[in-house]
C-alpha cells in the first residue's frame, strides 16, 4: 500500500519507510531547503526519540499528539535546549504507537491531562543531552582531543581549535556508542531556548491547508465510509436492508461493523447519501426510557448515600453535627453540572487498511497504545501487526482518548479489501459522544463567630469515567479524576471532608477538558463566595484570609484582583473571582460583567497563574485563551439533553459555542517561576463558570447553582 | 462531466449535481485544505471564494457553480504563504489546533478584499460564521488588524 503522496507543498514529505511502517511525514517551516547531503548512509536511532537522517537532518518522533495545545514545538524545545540545535533545524514527525513512548504520569502513550511538558521535562532534556554527549564523543574519538574540551553550536561540535563537525558527520559513529547514564542537565540559568517566546513550529502548515489531519488522509484505492449508529444510545442493529443504498451511485458495499453499519461509497457524499437509504430496524437497548429529568433525579438520590472518603482532616461531620443541633453557622447547599458534549471542529475518523499481514490505522488520537490494541482486536490481528498513524488532530479535549470510531473504519476495510476511511457527520459526532459526566454535589460549611469556616465538607456525585476506561486507577471506589479541585481544597479550615460517590446513569461519559476540576471548581469556589457573602466579607480579602499557608495560591490571587482592578471596577461592572490549583499550575480569575436588563454581559476574563517554568510562554497564554473560550461556551450555554436515550442536540445550531463578536477581552498575567512545569491545556478552562457566577451574584444577588446559566435566563 | 475553474486551472469532474462543492474540492480533486464540520453552514470550516465572495462550500451543490466563477481554495489563497493574512497569522501564531484555520482565512482574506480597513463591527460581522473550539478569537481579530497593515504597506520593488 503506498501513501498518495500530496505534494501541493515542498515541505510536505508523504511517504516515508519508519520503524517497520509508513508514517505521514509533515515537514517544518523552514524546513524546504535542501539540506546538505552529508547525512549517514542510513538513518541512525541516538534514542527513542531522536534520528539523525541520511539527509544530516536531526528528526525528532514527537509522541505526544498535537491537538492544538503546542507540544509540536514545545517538546521540540526541551530537545534544542540540550541538543544545542535551533528548534526550527529539527523535523517533527509523529511517532508510531510504542511502550517505550509511555507517558510515566498516566501509564499509557498518551496525550491528556495536562501531562505533556510534565512527563517530558527531565525525560526529553536528558534525551537531549545523551545525544549530545554521543556526537560530542565521537566527534572528540575522531580528533583525538577530549570530549570535555569540546562544545556543540547549531548542530555541530566543536574542536577545542574551531574546527567543526557536523551532527550528520559523526552519527555512525555516536550511535554505535553506549547511552550515557548520568548526564547534568543545563540549570535553569543557562537556558537559551526554554522559556522564551517560540513560534509554532505547525503555524505553516495550518495557514495554507497542508497539515493533515486524520480526515485528509489520501491512500491509493482509498473508499470512504459513513457510519450508521444507533440513535438510542446503547443500542444495536436489530435488522436492516440495504437494497435502496446498494443501487445508489458509487457504493460498492454496505458492511455490518461492531459499531453500526457502514456503506462504503467512492466518495464520502455519495456514501453518507447512501447511508441515510439504508432501511434500519434498530433494537434500542436499555436506555429508551433515559432522560436528563431522570438522570438529575438519579444524582440527587444518589447523593444521599454517604460515599468514599478522599480527604478527612480532623472531624467535619462532628463540626456539622453540632452547627445543626443548635450550635449555629451552619451553610449549606446543592449544585448541579449537566452533560456535555467534546464537538471537536473536526469529526470523529479513522483511514483503515487491512490485508492478510497485518493493518495500518490512520487516525487522529490521544492514545496510540490503546488505538493499537482496538484495531488489533477489531482485525483479527496480533497489536504487534498494527501500525498507528497520529496525524495532526482537529481538537481534542478528550474525545480523541476515546477510541470508538476506530473499529467500524477497521472492519470495513477488512470487509471490502480496500482502504477504508470512515467520517462521521458533525449530528453523528455530536449524538455519539462520550459526554463529560453530569454531577449532583452539595457542599456544608461551618462558619465560627469570626466568619471564618471550621468544618468544610464537599460531598460528589457523578458517574465515573475512569472505572470504564482506566479500572486500575480506581482506589477504594474513589476515581482519582473525580475528586479533582476538590481534594486539594487550599483554605486554611480545620476539619476538611470530601467524599465521592459514585452512581452510574446508563451511558458512558467520557474525559472533557479539565475533567471533574470543571465540576468541582463551579462547585468550591462559588461556594466560598457564598460563605463570604454569609460572613459578610469581601470575596477576595476572605478566600486570602485562609491562604497564610498557601503563597503560590495567594499570590495569584493578588496578582489577578490587583490587575482587574478588584478594589474600583468599572463604573456599572461586577467582578466575580475564582482560585484553583490543578495540573500542578495555580490560577485566579476574576471575570468582569454586566448585567442589564437581566441580560448577562461577559465583559473580560482576568487570569493570574503561576505555572512554573514556562517553556514556551507564547504557549502558556495561547492556552489560558483556548481554555476561558471553551468554559465559558459551557457556562454560558453548554447542555446535552436526552430524551428516550437519544442526545436532542445534533449541530452548532441546538448545541451553541462562543462566535467571535461574543468573544470577551482575556488577560493573562503569567508569574515568573523556575518551579517545576504545571500543565497548562486545560486549567483556566474550570474557572470560568465560578468566577463569572460569582460576578453575577455581586450584580444580581442571585445566586446561580446549575449550569449553564442560560438555564437562569440570563445568558 | 461539469467544468469548474478552480484555483485559475479548468478541471472537469464528474459528481451528481446535489454534492456540495466541499466534497468536490476534497474527494474529487484532493484539495483537502478546505474542511469539513458541520455540514449545514454554521460552522465555517468549508469556507471558500466564489469570484472572491466567501461561501459555505458544505451547502453550495456544485451544479450551482458554473466554469465561469472563480473558485478559490485556501490552496489557491497563495503559492507561498504570503497573503497578508497568512502572514499575520504566521506573525501572531494565530492557528492552535488549526482546523478552522482555512476558513479563518478565507473569511478575513474576503473581508479586507472589500474593507481595507475594516471596523470592529465588520470584523465581528464577517468572522461571526466562523467557529473556532480552540478559541483563538482573539488573535483572529489581532491577526485581521494586521493582515490590514500588512497589505497597506508599498509593496516591494
Amino acid at each position: 500500500m503506498n501513501v498518495m503522496t500530496m505534494h501541493r507543498r515542498d515541505f510536505l514529505t508523504g511517504a516515508l519507510a519508519v520503524s517497520g511502517g509508513l508514517v505521514l511525514a509533515v515537514g517544518l517551516p523552514g524546513c524546504g531547503r535542501k539540506p546538505a547531503a552529508t547525512g549517514p548512509a542510513a538513518p541512525v536511532d541516538l534514542n527513542a526519540w531522536l534520528q539523525v537522517g541520511t539527509d544530516g537532518t536531526v528528526r525528532f518522533w514527537c509522541d505526544r499528539s498535537e491537538m492544538g495545545q503546542g507540544v509540536y514545538t514545545a517538546l521540540p524545545m526541551l530537545i534544542a535546549e540540550e541538543l544545542g540545535v535551533a528548534p526550527e533545524a529539527i523535523r517533527v514527525e509523529f511517532a508510531p504507537a510504542g511502550e517505550q513512548f509511555t507517558n510515566n504520569l498516566l501509564g499509557t502513550q498518551i496525550t491528556g491531562g495536562s501531562t505533556s511538558v510534565r512527563d517530558a521535562w527531565v525525560k526529553l532534556r536528558t534525551a537531549g543531552a545523551q545525544a549530545r554527549e554521543m556526537l560530542v564523543a565521537a566527534a572528540a574519538a575522531e580528533w583525538g582531543v577530549a570530549p570535555g574540551d569540546c562544545r556543540v553550536e547549531g548542530g555541530s561540535v566543536v574542536a577545542p581549535d574551531g574546527g567543526r563537525l557536523p551532527y550528520a558527520a559523526v552519527a555512525e559513529a555516536a550511535g554505535r556508542l553506549p547511552v550515557p547514564q548520568d548526564v547534568a542537565l543545563k540549570p535553569a540559568s543557562a537556558f537559551t531556548v526554554i522559556g522564551r517566546p517560540q513560534r509554532r513550529l505547525d503555524t505553516g502548515a495550518k495557514v495554507d491547508g497542508s497539515a493533515v489531519y486524520g480526515i485528509d488522509v489520501r491512500l491509493d484505492g482509498l473508499l470512504h465510509g459513513a457510519l450508521a449508529q444507533p440513535p438510542t444510545l446503547g443500542g444495536r442493529v436489530r435488522s436492516f436492508d440495504a437494497t435502496a443504498a446498494k443501487a445508489m451511485p458509487g457504493v460498492r458495499d454496505v458492511v455490518q461493523t461492531s459499531t453500526g453499519i457502514v456503506v462504503v461509497a467512492n466518495t464520502w457524499w455519495r456514501a453518507r447519501k447512501a447511508r441515510d437509504a439504508l432501511r434500519i430496524e434498530w433494537d434500542p437497548g436499555p436506555n429508551s426510557a433515559l432522560d436528563t429529568d431522570a438522570v438529575m433525579r438519579g444524582l440527587r438520590a444518589a447523593a444521599s448515600a454517604e460515599g468514599q472518603v478522599a480527604r478527612n482532616d480532623g472531624d467535619a461531620p462532628a463540626a456539622i453535627a453540632a452547627a445543626r443541633r443548635g450550635a449555629g453557622g451552619l451553610v449549606s447547599a446543592g449544585y448541579e453540572l449537566p452533560l456535555l458534549a467534546h464537538a471537536t471542529l473536526e469529526p470523529q475518523n479513522c483511514t483503515a487498511v487491512v490485508t492478510a499481514d497485518g493493518c495500518d490505522v490512520y487516525v487522529p488520537t490521544q492514545t496510540q497504545l490503546i488505538a493499537r490494541a482496538t484495531a488489533a482486536a477489531a482485525a483479527g490481528l496480533p497489536p504487534e501487526k498494527v501500525r498507528v498513524h497520529t496525524t495532526f488532530l482537529g481538537g481534542g479535549f478528550g474525545r480523541r482518548l476515546e477510541v470508538d470510531f476506530i473499529p467500524a473504519a477497521v472492519e470495513a476495510s477488512k470487509a471490502v479489501g480496500a482502504p477504508v476511511k470512515v467520517l462521521w457527520t458533525r449530528e453523528d459526532d455530536t449524538t455519539h459522544d462520550a459526554y463529560r459526566p453530569p454531577a449532583f454535589n452539595r457542599v456544608s460549611a461551618v462558619l465560627g463567630a469570626d466568619g471564618r469556616p471550621t468544618a468544610w465538607h464537599l460531598h460528589l456525585t457523578s458517574p465515573s469515567i475512569t472505572a470504564r476506561m482506566f479500572p486500575a486507577a480506581v482506589e477504594n471506589a474513589v476515581d482519582p479524576f473525580a475528586i479533582e479541585a476538590a481534594t486539594n481544597y487550599p483554605y486554611d479550615v480545620p476539619n476538611v471532608r470530601v467524599t465521592y460517590n459514585r452512581h452510574e446513569i446508563g451511558i458512558d461519559v467520557g474525559y472533557w477538558r479539565s475533567v471533574s476540576h470543571a465540576l468541582n471548581c463551579f462547585v468550591a469556589e462559588s461556594f466560598m463566595d457564598e460563605l463570604a457573602a454569609a460572613a459578610g466579607r469581601d470575596p477576595v480579602a476572605y478566600r486570602l484570609a485562609l491562604l497564610d499557608r498557601q503563597p503560590r495560591f495567594a499570590a495569584v490571587l493578588r496578582r489577578a484582583a490587583d490587575e482587574a482592578g478588584w478594589a474600583m471596577p468599572p463604573a456599572g461592572h461586577s467582578l466575580g473571582v475564582a482560585l484553583m490549583e490543578g495540573y500542578g499550575t495555580y490560577m485566579a480569575m476574576v471575570a468582569d460583567v454586566t448585567v442589564e436588563d437581566g441580560r448577562l454581559k461577559v465583559h473580560a476574563l482576568h487570569c493570574a497563574l503561576d505555572c512554573g517554568q514556562a517553556v514556551n510562554p507564547d504557549t502558556v497564554v495561547a492556552q489560558v485563551e483556548s481554555s476561558v473560550v471553551f468554559g465559558l461556551s459551557a457556562a454560558l450555554w453548554g447542555r446535552i439533553d436526552l430524551k428516550d436515550g437519544q442526545v436532542q442536540q445534533r449541530n452548532f445550531d441546538t448545541y451553541r459555542v462562543l462566535r467571535l463578536p461574543e468573544l470577551p477581552r482575556i488577560v493573562t498575567y503569567v508569574l515568573d517561576s523556575t518551579a517545576e512545569p504545571g500543565g497548562i491545556g486545560e486549567p483556566a478552562t474550570a474557572l470560568v463558570a465560578p468566577a463569572v457566577a460569582n460576578a453575577v451574584y455581586r450584580a444580581t444577588e442571585r445566586r446561580l447553582r446549575s449550569l449553564p446559566l442560560s438555564l437562569h435566563g440570563i445568558a | 462531466m461539469q467544468k469548474l475553474n478552480v484555483n485559475g486551472r479548468v478541471v472537469e469532474v464528474d459528481a451528481e449535481p446535489d454534492t456540495p462543492l466541499l466534497w468536490v474540492l476534497r474527494d474529487t480533486l484532493g484539495l483537502t485544505g478546505t474542511k469539513f464540520g458541520c455540514g449545514a453552514a454554521l460552522c465555517g470550516a468549508c469556507t471558500v471564494h466564489v469570484d472572491g465572495e466567501p461561501v459555505r462550500s458544505c451547502v453550495l451543490p456544485v451544479s450551482a457553480v458554473t466554469d465561469t466563477q472563480r473558485i478559490t481554495t485556501i490552496e489557491g489563497l497563495s503559492s507561498d504563504r504570503s497573503h497578508p493574512v497568512q502572514q499575520a497569522w504566521l506573525e501572531i501564531d494565530v492557528p492552535q489546533c488549526g482546523y478552522c484555520q482555512s476558513g479563518q482565512i478565507m473569511s478575513a482574506a474576503a473581508l479586507l478584499a472589500r474593507s481595507p480597513q475594516p471596523t470592529d463591527a465588520e470584523i465581528d460581522a464577517a468572522l461571526a460564521g466562523n467557529l473556532c473550539r480552540c478559541g483563538t478569537y482573539q488573535r483572529i481579530r489581532a491577526g485581521i488588524r494586521r493582515a490590514a497593515e500588512i497589505a497597506a504597506r508599498p509593496a516591494k520593488s
